[in-house]
């Protein structure tokens, strides 16, 4: 198997870093690419940059930042947010981005993921799915952020999107999403049962531990963190290391 | 020290800007195209690419490219092939139906098998971060753009097909996927190929590409 990969997330609103809870009620934490750095400095093996506003108004700031980005972290970036079109892709993945992480849009017309893994390969084309518990273990799909519901199941959801191309799922729960109390371990069990791509389970990590149940019980292939790291409660290295002692297979990184 | 120029090929797949900056990063002057007169007047050549197989050797063959780069390998200036870009290297691939590549180095591309060594499903694309070993007939890293990294240093890898040369001796460094050896780097006199990403491979990756510019 692959080692469980740490990823660092970055909400970006215009070009500040912010954070909020329950995808709602968004403070302003800071320059992004400082941020970045910092985790590229600690080992974060990825980076996710997630425009937040994007698709409510139809557009991605994104580009001049992971621009910028690229010139001195050399890690992997996922960039998401108001992806609306193969061109739209094209354009971040030329402005340095790995892959792109597409939600609304997907949704709206679940053809944009076959057109973006068909042109760029399916380890481009990362679902990124808001999933918010509506009757127990069953969790339905928002979009524009939280803020739209859908009417459609996660399961069943997700279970289209790779069959259509994704090669990933980013995970994130709305109902954990800010609050510290780690992951929603049901979902991500639930969804990494049915499918055979990477599942990035995202939203909730407080502390270590939670990474480690998230892995030995919801099986999840990647984490994604913000807070944690933001105010600096934990550093990559300190998860890191956590998560070795507990058996989790991760990167061999020795800091320079 | 003199800057070395490095020719970045263009033939219209990937993430050639993280490439071109991680080369920028190490000290060298970066020159992306898909122009033959440039890429035969440079120091150094990197083929980059993500994607499938097919559809790239189609590219470079509409570009009139396949034998620009080998004229480059008969030169012996250094060439640096990335991810699918180390694929191309070999005599050709399994990868929808049977496919020639360039023939620079002889072997085979397959696909990463479905089951780990044990029987269980794996999950493809091989996505993650995975440490390097030296192959088993490798004659050690010395000398090879492997020279400044340790044993256990781990590369960001995303790939669903895996460049099989038939010498075993030009298989420099593999990484365990599955249970299965995986060629991670290969090589035959000036000519090398990285399974992995060594732009994306922080100061890994960094460490590969500075050697790649040393004269």
């Amino acid at each position: 198997m692959s080692n469980i990969r740490l990823i660092a997330r970055l909400d970006i609103k215009g070009p500040n870093l912010i954070k909020g809870i329950h995808l709602e009620g968004l403070r302003v934490i800071g320059s992004p690419n400082e941020y970045a750095l910092r985790y590229y400095q600690q080992g974060a093996d990825e980076l996710i940059y997630m425009d937040c506003v994007a698709s409510l108004y139809g557009r991605n700031h994104l580009g001049d930042i992971i621009r910028s980005a690229a010139k001195d972290i050399f890690i992997p970036m996922t960039v998401g947010g108001g992806i609306r079109s193969v061109e739209d892709a094209t354009n971040i993945l030329r402005s340095g981005a790995d892959k792109v992480a597409v939600n609304t849009a997907a949704v709206a017309r679940p053809e944009l993921i076959s057109e973006i893994s068909y042109r760029f390969g399916r380890q481009c084309m990362v679902l990124s799915v808001e999933a918010k518990e509506v009757t127990v273990g069953n969790w339905e799909v928002y979009t524009d952020n939280g803020r739209e519901r859908t009417g459609l199941n996660v399961i069943d959801w997700v279970k289209r999107g790779v069959v259509m191309g994704a090669g990933e799922v980013l995970l994130t729960s709305i109902d954990r999403e800010g609050t510290r109390k780690g992951f929603d371990i049901a979902l991500v069990r639930a969804v990494s049962a049915e499918i055979s791509v990477p599942v990035i389970a995202c939203g909730g990590m407080g502390k270590p531990d939670d990474l480690i149940d998230v892995v030995n019980m919801g099986y999840a292939d990647a984490v994604a963190m913000a807070d944690i790291l933001h105010y600096n409660r934990y550093t990559v290295g300190e998860i890191r290391a956590a998560a070795k002692t507990a058996g989790i297979g991760v990167r061999y990184y020795e800091s320079a | 020290m003199r800057v070395p120029d490095v020719t970045i090929i263009d033939y219209g797949v990937g993430n050639l800007l993280s490439v071109q900056r991680g080369f920028e990063h190490c000290g060298a002057t970066v020159r992306v195209t898909a122009d033959p007169y440039e890429i035969l007047s440079s120091d150094r050549v990197v083929i980059p690419g993500v994607g499938a197989f097919g559809s790239a050797m189609q590219s470079l063959a509409v570009l009139g490219l396949i034998e620009v780069i080998c004229e480059v390998a008969q030169r012996g200036t250094p060439l640096l092939g990335i991810c699918l870009g180390m694929q191309l290297l070999l005599e050709g691939s399994e990868e929808f139906g049977n496919t020639p590549g360039l023939g620079l180095i002889p072997g085979r591309v397959k696909p990463v098998p479905a089951r780990t060594v044990s029987g269980e499903i794996l999950k493809i694309p091989h996505i993650g971060w995975s440490s390097l070993q030296p192959s088993t007939f490798s004659a050690g890293w010395s000398g090879t753009l492997l020279h400044d990294n340790k044993i256990g240093d781990a590369a960001y890898f995303v790939h669903s097909f895996m460049a099989f040369p038939s010498d075993p001796v030009d298989r420099i460094a593999d990484c365990v996927y599955g249970g299965h050896q995986v060629p991670a780097v290969i090589g035959r006199e000036t000519i090398t190929g990285c399974q992995f990403h060594p732009e994306k491979s922080g100061e890994v990756g960094l460490k590969i590409l500075r050697r790649f510019c040393l004269d």
